[in-house]
């Protein structure tokens, strides 16, 4: 019986290559969910004396977006994020990221807000805490202040109905 | 990019084109730019594709048939469908390599992979840079093999040719079906981009230029191995004469995979700009893993062809060799795994492969079950044999490839069971390989001395017990005089010294009893070569990764720096363009003792077309070590201070000259007598006998 | 160490003239450290490649944050716990010995006794029923009469 040794293991290994096709060996599952925020104080774009830090949105269930100026797929989310600040379905607070050039403020005034609040990470030591690794990702945080989701990459139409909205609705957003 | 520099881009593209007056005119906006005369030649080369898919069939379908039936006309069929194949493949081949020496850029694969400003022996090795066109070479590759079997198999019998060329053909039949469907070479791109959108820089090297030819000519090559073992099972026929028939191939082949590899590591070692030449990364392990097997192969064959002893074994380890070709060849194009040197991936093609995979390794293993058993088994052996010395190499060598393996698919396996994602790098492999093969090292050594069938210990005991003194007393004092106690270096030393004294014992020995060194066969010679190089190899391994220093500095025009007793001062730099790149490049004095020796040039490049970046590092090689430059980042507005990287690797070139000893015995051995002879005989009148199934 | 500072404070007195030239780094001795952690660390942003090489300049914040960790007293786990909370394990090029990876670490000690196993299996099935004893002469001149043929 151990002539067929060899073909039960590969075959093993192929079931295990088809599953790995439909993987994404990058994608990386962040080590937060069900842990709390990380607590940060930032100074907000565009006003030189308010402070933003996570403990603001204490009580709501909220999106922090990391995103960036010279981001190009955050261009590409900016609609979708817009249309949900539209409709008001959760708060979402942009943090800045890693901004060398000043561009946020002028950006989104010209292509819109759709920021509760715009928290400026420069150094990028905010991010390295909440182990951002690009942009846009996006992190669901619920009324006790624990991440409760990470989404890497930008937000779509798609994304949000088959992602975002059952686990709002199941924090009761 | 940032869009002034995509435009000035654009513009210099444009102002290169008008210049390139070779198959174009300047182009007006929205005006199809290519000639009659390279107009034809993507499709010639399509139809030759799919001229060489009909012959792989009727090299494949009609002389297995033929074998089963002994209808000697099917069989006959194998050796001209081979040969017809090779030739429409290199047709297609030469189209390929057309449309990028002129710059077609009407075809996607030259479009993406070059640069009307690539020198032109690059703009012919991307060729096989990209998925498809190194698809393309694979293929050409099999159908040169095929052929060259179909070449030299004339004392073979006419159903075992007919059976190898015909597995051949249907592993070509899978790969060319593979290209036509999903990745054709020739795919136009209509409106043609004005430029190409170059080639990466680190393939711009002249490594780049044999590295994969090489590699391909070996993991391919273990295909006769697979086919003739293949032939095997389904004859159900299995003796001595077969281990005879099928080593050479695997041997060469073997030895090409040595060279293929070792070219890689001394390319990433002159390119990478910071003197690595192994990361354990998976494509690395993919042509890796193979290289173990066949190592085994190549040993296990030898107790066949001389002995009849193991024949499922090595029927089963062809099998896996060539299996493991072929896994390489998925794991690098389907996006399963994370490596910088993996083609666009692609699930569908990866989809593609993995299926193509499991029926060939599927189906081949199905075989082996099913027949393997009716195999009779010969060669009665005692515990201290040479039989039983390969039976361990083999052990040892497969449980390091299943490290390997292990290391290279945990992640994607843990990931698929959901149980998260980890990395395995370096320290994993470096911290499981080297314990596994130390004991594989020392038997080496002991292996070819003893006897086939059995032998006395306690005599080989007297004879080997001086060099092993020897080797473990230069292995513990040799660090000493360099920089004190160090275990991994008494290893490395004392392992190779082993080696290298026993294969001299070896050579002792057969002079003693008269022989001359002139007059030993070349698979001796082969052996010891082979066996001395890898223990050189070992050496300059084990004194580089020891005793290697660097300095990480910052030099502004005049400072220098000292290393290893040299003092390198830097005079800064100039501005200096290549054909298709803009660089600084350095210059850095070397001295001793205040003697000036020599200088270094070592450049930073930015490549016009992708704005990439690129450090080119300047080496200095010599036998006993290598002196080697890298520029960093300038850190300041002018450019006149710069990081500058300084390396000393003493003795690095040994483990390039052990791979050469290695791969010179391998082609030595492969071409012993006894091949050689099987061969002429055939040719004289008499020999035209013709055998049946 | 006293060597490498009094080097330093040399070259500071001496100021900007034509001279040794400094390391790169600040502090060479966490500098070494440094790389010599980051060996075993990936860059997140690249294929495939360790944080010590890597020129992403995501690889140079996360350099940078080892160091002011390294500067603030912390040990070499601490910096590895530090990264592993915020990037879990994926960032480790040496995987952690943990339930989920024993198999992994144990697997090719397992292999190579599975192996020894077949080995000694195999050889007792073959053993020779005996060794000849034979003039080693006699043996030696044989041998050299089958190579040649």
């Amino acid at each position: 019986m151990k002539r067929w040794i060899p073909l039960i293991l590969f075959a093993v290994l192929v079931g295990f290559f088809a599953k790995g096709l439909f993987l994404n060996p990058r994608e990386v599952p962040s080590p937060f969910i069900g842990k709390p925020a990380p607590a940060f104080s930032l100074p907000v774009v565009g006003s030189a004396a308010q402070t933003f830090g996570p403990t603001d949105m204490k009580g709501k269930v909220w999106l922090l977006n990391v995103w960036a100026p010279w981001c190009v797929s955050c261009r590409q989310e900016h609609p979708v994020l817009m249309q949900l600040a539209r409709e008001r379905a959760v708060p979402i607070v942009g943090l800045n990221w890693k901004d060398k050039d000043r561009e946020a403020a002028q950006l989104l005034a010209q292509n819109g807000n759709p920021y509760v609040a715009v928290p400026d990470d420069l150094s990028g030591k905010t991010g390295i805490d909440y182990g951002v690794t690009g942009t846009p990702e996006t992190y669901v945080i619920d009324r006790d202040g624990i991440i409760r989701m990470k989404h890497v990459g930008p937000i779509t139409p798609e994304v949000w109905e088959k992602k975002f909205e059952p686990k709002l609705k199941e924090l009761g957003a | 990019m940032p869009p002034e520099a995509a435009h000035a881009l654009e513009q210099a593209a444009k102002a290169q084109y008008t210049r390139d007056s070779r198959t174009r005119r300047a182009p007006a906006d929205g005006q199809c730019t290519y000639t009659e005369e390279t107009h034809m030649i993507p499709e010639l080369g399509h139809f030759a594709i799919i001229l060489a898919l009909l012959l792989a069939l009727a090299q494949a379908v009609l002389p297995l048939v033929g074998a089963q039936r002994g209808n000697l006309t099917l069989m006959a069929v194998a050796r001209p469908a081979a040969q017809g194949q090779f030739v429409f493949l290199l047709i297609a081949y030469a189209c390929l390599a057309y449309s990028f020496l002129v710059n077609d850029f009407t075809v996607e694969n030259v479009a993406r992979n070059s640069f009307s400003q690539l020198p032109e022996v690059y703009r012919f090795t991307a060729t096989w840079g990209s998925h498809e066109g190194s698809l393309l070479l694979w293929v050409v590759v099999l159908a040169f093999w095929s052929t060259a079997v179909s070449v030299f198999s004339r004392h073979l019998p006419d159903d075992m040719v007919a059976r190898v060329l015909g597995v051949m053909g249907l592993i070509s039949i899978g790969f060319i079906a593979f290209l036509l469907l999903t990745s054709n070479p020739f795919e136009r791109l209509i409106p043609a981009p004005p430029d190409g959108r170059d080639m990466n820089p680190l393939l711009q090297d002249w490594g780049m230029i044999i590295h994969p030819p090489m590699l391909y000519m070996g993991y391919v090559g273990f295909a006769v191995a697979f086919a003739f073992a293949i032939a095997a099972l389904l004859s159900g026929r299995m003796d001595a004469a077969w281990a005879r028939w099928s080593r050479p191939w695997t041997t060469v082949a073997w030895a090409f995979l040595t060279l293929g590899i070792v070219l890689g590591s001394w390319w990433a070692y002159r390119e990478l700009g910071w003197g690595g030449w192994w990361f354990w990364d998976p494509t690395e392990n993919a042509s890796f893993m193979p290289w173990l097997a066949g190592t085994a192969l190549i040993h296990s064959l030898a107790v066949t062809e001389k002995r009849g002893a193991f024949k499922a074994w090595t029927v089963l380890l062809a099998l896996t060799t060539f299996s493991l070709s072929l896994l390489g060849t998925f794991l690098v194009r389907s996006g399963v795994l994370s490596s910088v040197h993996a083609f666009a991936t692609d699930p569908a093609r990866g989809a593609f492969i993995l299926g193509f995979l499991a029926v060939v390794i599927g189906g081949s293993l199905i075989l082996y079950a099913w027949r393997a058993p009716k195999m009779i088994t010969g060669g009665l052996f005692g515990w201290f044999s040479r039989e039983a010395m390969l039976l361990a190499n083999n052990v040892i060598l497969l449980a390091a490839m299943g490290a390997v393996l292990l290391g290279t698919l945990y992640p994607l396996v843990m990931d698929a069971l959901g149980l998260g994602k980890i990395s395995v790098g370096p320290p994993y492999f470096n911290a499981v390989f080297v314990p596994l093969m130390a004991p594989a090292l020392f038997l080496l050594g002991v292996g070819p001395l003893v006897r086939w069938k059995g032998d006395s210990l306690p005599d080989i005991v007297t004879r080997l017990k001086w060099a092993l003194a020897v080797s473990v007393v230069t292995g513990f004092a040799l660090p000493f005089t360099l920089e004190g106690f160090n275990p991994w270096a008494t290893l490395g030393f004392a392992l190779a010294i082993w080696i290298i004294l026993t294969v001299v014992i070896g050579f002792r020995d057969r002079l003693k009893h008269g022989a001359r060194l002139a007059s030993l066969p070349r698979a001796f010679w082969g052996m010891q070569l082979a066996h001395f190089g890898l223990a050189w190899g070992i050496l300059g391994m084990t004194l580089v990764a020891n005793y290697e220093q660097e300095r990480d500095v910052r030099m502004n025009v005049g400072d220098y720096t000292t290393l290893a007793g040299y003092t390198f001062t830097f005079r800064g730099t100039t501005e200096h363009d290549g054909p298709n790149y803009r660089a600084a490049r350095g210059t850095v004095e070397v001295s001793r003792d205040g003697k000036p020796l020599y200088t270094l040039r070592p450049e930073k490049r930015i490549y016009n077309a992708s704005g990439t970046p690129m450090t080119e590092a300047a080496v200095r090689y010599s036998l006993t070590s290598d002196i080697y430059v890298s520029l960093g980042e300038p850190l300041d507005e002018e450019a006149k201070t710069w990081a500058v990287r300084v390396y000393y690797k003493p003795f690095i070139n040994w483990m390039w000259f052990g791979a050469a000893f290695m791969i010179v015995g391998g082609f030595l051995a492969a071409s012993d007598r006894r091949y050689r002879i099987a061969v002429r005989r055939q040719e004289s009148p008499a020999g035209a006998a013709v055998q049946g199934a | 160490m006293r060597g490498i500072l009094l080097s330093l404070l040399l070259a500071f007195s001496l100021g900007a003239h034509a001279g040794e030239a400094q390391p790169n780094a600040e502090d060479p001795i966490i500098e070494q450290r440094l790389i010599k952690l980051a060996e075993d660390l990936r860059c997140l942003v690249c294929q495939n490649e360790s944080l010590a090489g890597s020129h992403a300049e995501l690889a140079e914040d996360l350099r940078r944050e080892i160091r002011e960790q390294m500067k603030a007293g912390k040990n070499d786990q601490e910096v590895i716990a530090y990264l592993t909370e915020r990037y879990g394990d994926f960032v480790l090029y040496r995987p952690p010995f943990k339930p989920v990876t024993y198999l992994l670490w144990l697997g090719p000690l397992l292999f190579l006794a599975l192996g020894a196993g077949i080995w000694y299996l195999t050889l007792k099935k073959r053993r020779a029923v005996k060794t000849l004893t034979v003039d080693e002469k006699q043996l030696a001149a044989a041998a050299q009469l089958l190579e040649e043929k």
